[in-house]
């Protein structure tokens, strides 16, 4: 037990005494959560409006108006003809557009349909179809404040938005940024740590010690089990007190599947470096094998349902898929485990596995 | 110069002869970027919807043929029960419940105009957003085909006084740039950035490092080579392998993906040129900083983390805290992404991208300049 307890003091000066990675471990956490929190948000405001107006009148200036009270659209020109709005648009001054036709009101009181054209810069689509869609709203609105006509008919959707009223794009990231921070904390450092002693040869002297294997693996991966664990403590404090990120479901719940995910993490990263030689390699193994799957077909950042079938078929044996599925249900929805017993069991299965596969790798290199 | 091309050849071997490496910056980009265009993407399609309809009439069910032939939702159950459905919604079986009232028609054909509810999970907000705008829009849609449908049949009978038509403003939405709202269009130039600068900086950042670890460097500031001569002559291998990584994205996304070309690919591969220069000058100040390769790849993934994040690579930089906006402008990576998709998107030509492109040639002075100082031959 003291030999364990010498290997763990020994892991924690390495972690301790190299600063430069030390700082990025415990920075970068803090720093993704105001990343996330200020910078990847996709909600559409201040939208630049360019406005064709040939022969301003009565009606096309009420319009205007309307747009000017809306909230969301800022004026930025005022230009005659619609070929001035190329330009504007290329620069990426102007975002969206309302060309009015010359003759506006003149035209609606002769009884004659009087063209509008909204224009939406779509380069990024769900922005353009957005811009699109609150312009289409200016006009409808409108046109449903002129006099009622015999036989028209509205559908009037009232909308209720679940779980996340205010549509705050952190309740997203939160607990995806969770299972983001585990993973580069939990595999990467634990593949480096253990392929650096493999390439400094002084995983040998571990092997020759009286320590069993499984104690050298406990004594190396309990540290950063400790640091990945604070780490998602730190995320959830800075979510709740920066971003007020709602805390709907159980805590201790929350906490346990962290746990859970962190000894997938952990076995990942000890399986990595059984499988590797150097330094680089298990860096870009780990990168490539861990990093990128969590960030991209975890649903983390990127909606699952609009991939293709092969990647999403992929998903299903991306750990932070199923992790990312739980904390969110937590915290959000604040459902418990009557719920998530599905996601729950796919994860406690798959550190099963992979703790029993790590464990064996590591004994078949023994035998070497 | 000749101590440049020297050196600079070294390099190229070094990269050349590792087999790993050559296939790690040349191949692998190449799949990357082919699984990314397909994942990267925050397109709202067949948002799994439960369907709660009380009124159980010809109009009710109209209205939720019409929901289900947009190809933007996808109605998998249906039930009289508000139980059932908030079930399905907190299972994450439905991300959208359509409610119709009871006497929808009825109230459609007494009032003109009759309520549904819309019950969206805005776990995630954005698409949410999308969603919502979907949703009214086919609302919309089917609310004036049902008018022209009773004005058809009132202007039809004899008996009944003819309508007139109300003004009407002929409203016509148009979407520039990419009418067909495709993703990979917007997503593709993004990530090719992306994969260039990650490429780049990190092996540009592992490489003094590397030779530190090993004790060459001590070799190379023997020799009576300036640091300007070698900073120029570690630079131009891996600005020559950006370049050819960069002509190659493109060739794939133009064959595969067909991206649209619509500027000039000359102004691209200027300004590619420049901002080159401006990514690889940090990794080699990254690489003269720290002592370690590992710290190398550490400090490199952090910076391009939040270079990226905050680019507008994935999430457009207008949505941003108007705070981090003005960060962001000291991100190259962000004025890239805004050049080479005006360029290929919008066929912006060299007065459109002016200012972004003199930021870039700013800050890649600036950076080079600082790896160049901080490159002491000196050895702690």
């Amino acid at each position: 037990m003291s030999a364990l307890l010498g290997l763990l003091r020994k892991e924690v000066y390495h972690i301790l005494r190299d600063r430069r990675t030390l700082v990025v471990i415990v920075a970068l956490p803090v720093l993704q959560v105001i990343i996330f929190g200020y910078a990847i948000r996709t909600d559409v405001d201040h939208v630049r409006l360019a406005i064709v107006d040939p022969a301003p009148d009565t009606v096309t200036l009420g319009i205007r108006a309307r747009f000017a009270a809306a909230g969301v659209f800022e004026d930025v020109a005022l230009v005659p003809r619609i070929e001035q709005l190329e330009d504007l648009f290329r620069r990426g001054a102007a975002q969206g557009a309302v060309v009015f036709e010359a003759g506006f009101a003149e035209r609606l009181a002769r009884g004659l349909p009087a063209g509008l054209l909204i224009i939406a810069d779509a380069t990024e689509p769900n922005t353009g179809s957005i811009v699109a869609s609150y312009a289409t709203a200016v006009v409808q609105g409108y046109q449903q404040e002129a006099p009622p006509s015999n036989g028209a008919i509205h559908i009037v959707p009232s909308v209720r938005m679940r779980f996340n009223p205010t549509r705050e794009s952190s309740n997203l990231f939160v607990p995806g940024l969770m299972a983001f921070v585990l993973t580069i904390i939990s595999s990467l450092m634990t593949a480096i740590s253990l392929t650096r002693e493999k390439e400094t040869g002084t995983l040998e002297a571990l092997l020759v010690s009286p320590l069993r294997p499984w104690q050298i693996i406990v004594g190396k991966v309990a540290p950063y089990l400790v640091v990945g664990f604070a780490s998602v403590v730190g995320v959830i404090l800075e979510a709740r007190l920066v971003f007020h990120v709602p805390l709907r479901g159980s805590l201790v719940l929350l906490l346990a599947e962290g746990i859970v995910f962190i000894l997938v993490s952990l076995s990942l990263g000890i399986l990595i470096s059984a499988r590797t030689s150097s330094q680089r390699v298990a860096m870009m193994g780990a990168l490539i094998g861990t990093m990128l799957p969590t960030m991209l077909l975890s649903g983390f950042i990127f909606p699952l349902e609009s991939m293709p079938w092969p990647l999403r078929a992929i998903s299903v044996i991306v750990p932070a898929r199923w992790f990312v599925l739980v904390a969110r249900s937590i915290m959000l929805k604040g459902v418990g485990l009557s719920y998530l017993w599905q996601p729950t069991l796919v994860l406690l299965v798959m550190a099963l596995v992979l703790l029993t596969a790590s464990t064996r790798a590591f004994h078949e290199r023994l035998d070497q | 110069m000749r101590r440049i091309l020297f050196l600079a050849r070294a390099e190229v071997l070094h990269v050349v002869r590792d087999r790993a490496t050559l296939a790690q910056v040349l191949i692998v980009p190449v799949l990357q970027l082919l699984v990314l265009s397909n994942a990267a993407t925050f397109l709202v399609t067949n948002t799994p919807t439960y369907v709660v309809d009380f009124d159980r009439t010809s109009v009710s069910r109209g209205l939720v043929t019409r929901f289900r032939a947009s190809g933007h939702f996808l109605v998998d159950e249906q039930s009289a029960s508000p139980e059932l459905a908030n079930e399905a919604l907190l299972r994450g079986d439905a991300t959208m419940v359509l409610t119709i009232p009871h006497d929808f028609e009825a109230t459609l054909v007494r009032t003109g105009s009759a309520p549904i509810q819309l019950t969206v999970n805005a776990e995630k907000g954005s698409a949410a957003g999308i969603v919502q705008s979907y949703a009214t829009s086919i609302a919309a849609a089917y609310a004036s085909e049902l008018e022209s449908s009773v004005r058809g049949a009132s202007l039809g009978g004899s008996d009944a006084p003819p309508v007139r038509g109300v003004p009407k403003i002929d409203l016509r939405v148009r979407s520039w740039y990419n009418p067909a709202l495709n993703y990979k269009y917007y997503m593709v130039p993004g990530i090719l950035v992306a994969l260039v600068t990650l490429i780049g900086t990190l092996l540009t950042a592992q490489n003094i490092a590397r030779e530190k670890e090993l004790g060459t460097l001590e070799q190379l500031n023997v020799t009576p080579m300036t640091r300007g001569q070698f900073i120029a002559a570690k630079l131009l291998p891996f600005w020559a392998l950006g370049m050819l990584n960069l002509a190659i994205g493109l060739l794939v996304g133009a064959l595969v993906f067909g991206v649209p070309m619509r500027g000039s690919l000359l102004l691209l591969f200027g300004a590619a040129a420049v901002y080159l220069v401006a990514a690889l000058a940090i990794g080699l100040w990254i690489s003269s900083v720290v002592d370690t390769q590992q710290q190398a790849m550490f400090v490199t993934f952090f910076v391009m983390n939040v270079y990226l994040l905050m680019s507008g690579l994935f999430t457009p930089i207008d949505s941003m805290a108007p705070w981090v906006r003005t960060v962001s402008q000291l991100n190259p990576v962000r004025h890239f992404v805004t050049i080479s998709r005006a360029i290929l998107m919008k066929g912006a030509g060299p007065a459109d991208i002016a200012q972004p492109f003199l930021i870039l040639t700013i800050f890649g002075a600036v950076t080079l300049a600082l790896a160049i100082r901080q490159y002491s031959k000196r050895v702690a």
